[in-house]
């Protein structure tokens, strides 16, 4: 059974402590008044939980709605289409965004990097799709293995030659999951099957991966680019 | 590594070096109150949340108003996560949050940590990501500034009681510092493609006919100050990765600059309050060249091969736009800062690139470190540097012309051996616990890797991950958000009461016999306490995990 007396009384002992220690050993107040020392500390508590609560209320104003929502205001009118997305229609219907990869695996197409979550694709409308990756480790028996087989994979469909190596970003797995990118080198090697499937001048398709290629940002930021989905939009529009 | 990306990264620390003494001296005429632009704001705030700026606090004061303000930013978090289904601005009607991981969240967003058990685009609401997530990355930034102010109060004044007001302290922090770089940052980074808006999730049929349904929300006022208050807790699953976070290399590397600013900028502020912009200079040169050199061992081991896969380049994890040497410039960065944002997957990196950012942050996160966090980290062991050399020539250690008595050393002790001891027991504990066993993706030296990072970001209050590691259960939900209350407010307090001690002692002209804490040679023996006190705590447990991976990986073994 716990005395409330002796609680209150231990209390009292760690408030004063803790809080009034700093001002009782100043110099002038060598003569103290426990129960005024006592009550004063009290009420600097009580004061510094009120202002705590205040100020939290005042900055989650400023920084948790004024802020958020004055970036939303001028982003929605300087720069539409980036806030909202990236969003691309094609034929009025909305296909996707051009910063988010899509799962392609359909011969007519240029295919993007292996995914962990197989790019969002949900198995029916509105089912929530996260990003992810494996976060396989360099010494994962499973990444080993999938390496190889995605060689194989990518080597038989594209019909590459031995000594044609197959870029590393078709062999791993984005960090997002979402890439929505491939290297130049990934995209030419397909240039030769979609061209079959299509039944167009692989050349044609050749002069068009050259004009997807994006360079370094600003000249020197970042690897060279090819955004996979713009590149089979821009593939649909050539016929 | 290709000349382009050489430039890059040689841009990057140019900018840094050329940013710390721009940003820190702005920020030192902001806490020594010669600029005064947002007064009228600033006053404002103070009328309405009842503060007296004019009055100051002693150590204990200052420690109370942060640990009140502190706890129930805690409280109102773990709320929001707990009704967010009965709250508005949830149109992906996404479910209250589970208790477990709403606690760890709301640890790990008021301790600066921002771990990412939850998995953003499917789990937060945008009223938890605004109100709750935005907020806490802000104000756990100042409160971390706050604390550098009142120790660098504590080691100026003379005989004093008081070490500042930390309503001021926060405020001015978030007024002046976080908020104008962030609005600027954000709108940067939608120009380029961050999504900034309250739309509902968009549903697409991609170009075979499959539904995609794209995720939205106010990412980018969010990101911005992830990176700048060195939070790290992503506005989507996948952080940094996800091109929605961070589209172009040009957000990538803004992204990537954002999260050093702050820490370097604060040594030269640091220099500045204390009367000589030196003794802040030999401390950032310490974190630089401790930095530099961990990432040249990170890149040399990224760009080798990997006889377990055969691969010469390693993207696992990667995105094709940003790159290995920008993915590795990252990991660098976010583990050094104790950001804890990712562009590429942690878990994915040569063992010798995860190693070294798994010590990256057991060192304590004062390379650089959190937004205050790392410096007053980095005083502690500033304090530890005096101490030893004093012991060397038989003086009495005095730092700033104060005596560095046995109640400091203590103090210092405490806020370097606390993290250092949660990070270990708490691995160990899990290395014998079947259920935390059961977390790990990845077998062998790998796993335990995983583990000893979980724990090292807890402690470290970085949040990033080695993201193989299944950490939303009770068992990691739990211990992780423990070593994170310790790894904050185990060295938060301690380093206020040292504040409170060194306010209250008399400035001593320096002397022939004082060891000068503002040249090379500080610099030098700074960075051999703290890589001393790092290898000898962690060295056996690193073996264990990276060292031994290494090894084995050349030998082309897999698990």
């Amino acid at each position: 059974m716990v005395n409330m007396n002796e609680f209150t009384r231990l209390l009292n002992q760690v408030v004063e402590r803790f809080l009034f220690v700093e001002h009782a050993a100043h110099p002038h107040t060598r003569r103290v008044d426990r129960g005024a020392v006592r009550d004063a500390a009290w009420r600097r508590t009580a004061d510094a939980i009120v202002v705590a609560l205040r100020l939290l209320i005042v900055l989650t104003v400023i920084t948790g709605v004024l802020y958020p929502l004055a970036i939303t205001a001028v982003a929605q009118l300087a720069f539409p289409v980036q806030a909202n997305g990236s969003l691309v229609t094609a034929n009025q219907s909305l296909v996707g965004s051009s910063l988010i990869g899509q799962a392609n695996q359909a011969p007519l197409y240029f295919w993007p990097r292996p995914s962990a979550v197989d790019y969002m694709a949900g198995s029916a409308p509105d089912a929530l799709g996260s990003s992810g990756a494996t976060n396989f480790g360099p010494t994962n028996a499973t990444l080993a293995a999938l390496v190889r087989e995605r060689e194989a994979a990518f080597r038989s469909a594209n019909a590459l030659a031995a000594e044609v190596a197959v870029p590393p970003d078709m062999l791993f797995a984005s960090g997002s999951g979402l890439d929505p990118h491939i290297s130049p080198e990934a995209a030419r090697l397909q240039i030769a099957r979609v061209a079959q499937a299509r039944g167009l001048e692989p050349a044609a398709l050749a002069a068009l991966v050259e004009q997807s290629v994006e360079p370094p940002q600003l000249g020197f930021l970042g690897k060279p680019h090819v955004n996979v989905l713009k590149l089979n939009l821009a593939l649909d529009g050539l016929q | 590594m290709s000349a382009l990306e050489m430039l890059q990264v040689l841009c990057y620390f140019v900018l840094l070096v050329a940013c710390t003494p721009l940003l820190g001296s702005y920020m030192a005429k902001v806490y020594s109150g010669e600029s005064r632009w947002l007064g009228p704001i600033e006053r404002w705030i103070y009328v309405w949340g009842g503060v007296k700026p004019d009055t100051e606090m002693g150590w204990k004061g200052y420690a109370f108003a942060l640990l009140a303000f502190n706890l129930l930013g805690f409280v109102v978090l773990l709320l929001l996560q707990l009704l967010q289904d009965l709250l508005p601005l949830n149109p992906a009607q996404l479910p209250a949050v589970e208790p477990l991981l709403a606690f760890n969240t709301a640890t790990s967003f008021v301790t600066n940590t921002n771990w990412q058990s939850y998995g953003g685009e499917t789990t937060l609401s945008y009223l938890t990501q605004m109100v709750g997530l935005t907020v806490q990355n802000f104000v756990s930034a100042a409160t971390g500034m706050g604390v550098v102010l009142a120790l660098t109060r504590g080691l100026t004044r003379r005989s004093a009681a008081t070490i500042g007001n930390f309503w001021v302290d926060l405020v001015r922090s978030t007024l002046y510092v976080l908020l104008p770089l962030s609005v600027l940052l954000a709108l940067i980074l939608t120009s380029q493609g961050v999504v900034q808006n309250l739309n509902a999730y968009a549903q697409a049929t991609t170009l075979v006919g499959r539904p995609q349904l794209l995720p939205q929300g106010p990412a980018a006022s969010q990101i911005a100050i992830k990176q700048l208050g060195t939070n790290g807790g992503g506005f989507f699953s996948t952080n940094s990765a996800h091109p929605y976070e961070n589209p172009t290399p040009l957000t990538n590397f803004l992204e990537m600059f954002a999260l050093l600013l702050i820490p370097a900028a604060l040594t030269y502020t640091y220099g500045k309050l204390v009367g000589s912009a030196r003794q802040g200079w030999a401390i950032f040169a310490a974190m630089l060249l401790i930095f530099v050199f961990g990432f040249g061992i990170m890149l040399w081991s990224e760009m080798s091969l990997n006889p377990a896969t055969g691969a010469a380049t390693n993207l696992e994890g990667k995105e094709v736009r940003f790159g290995v040497v920008n993915s590795v410039l990252w990991g660098a960065a976010t583990t050094a800062a104790s950001n804890g944002s990712v562009n590429a997957m942690q878990a994915s990196f040569s063992p010798l690139t995860g190693g070294v950012a798994i010590l990256f942050m057991m060192l304590g996160e004062v390379i650089f470190g959190g937004v205050g966090a790392g410096l007053y980290g980095m005083l502690m062991f500033v304090i530890l540097t005096v101490f030893i050399a004093g012991l060397l020539v038989g003086r009495t250690p005095e730092y700033l012309g104060k005596k560095i008595e046995a109640r400091e050393i203590k103090m210092a002790l405490l806020t370097i051996l606390l993290p250092g001891a949660a990070i270990l027991s708490f691995s160990a504990l899990a290395a014998v616990t079947p259920a935390a066993l059961a977390s790990r993706t990845n077998l062998g030296p790998h796993g335990l890797s995983e583990i000893l990072y979980a724990f090292a970001s807890g402690a470290g209050n970085n949040g990033s991950a080695f993201a193989g590691l299944n950490t939303n259960t009770p068992f990691y939900n739990l211990l992780v958000g423990l070593a994170m209350w310790l790894g904050r407010f185990g060295v938060i307090l301690p380093a206020l009461a040292i504040a409170g001690s060194m306010a209250s002692k008399k400035v001593a002209p320096p002397s022939s016999g004082t060891f000068p804490t503002d040249g090379p040679l500080f610099t030098l023996l700074l960075m051999a306490v703290v890589v001393a006190v790092g290898a000898l705590t962690f060295f056996p447990a690193l073996t264990l995990g990276p060292l031994v991976e290494h090894l084995l990986m050349q030998s082309g073994r897999v698990f």
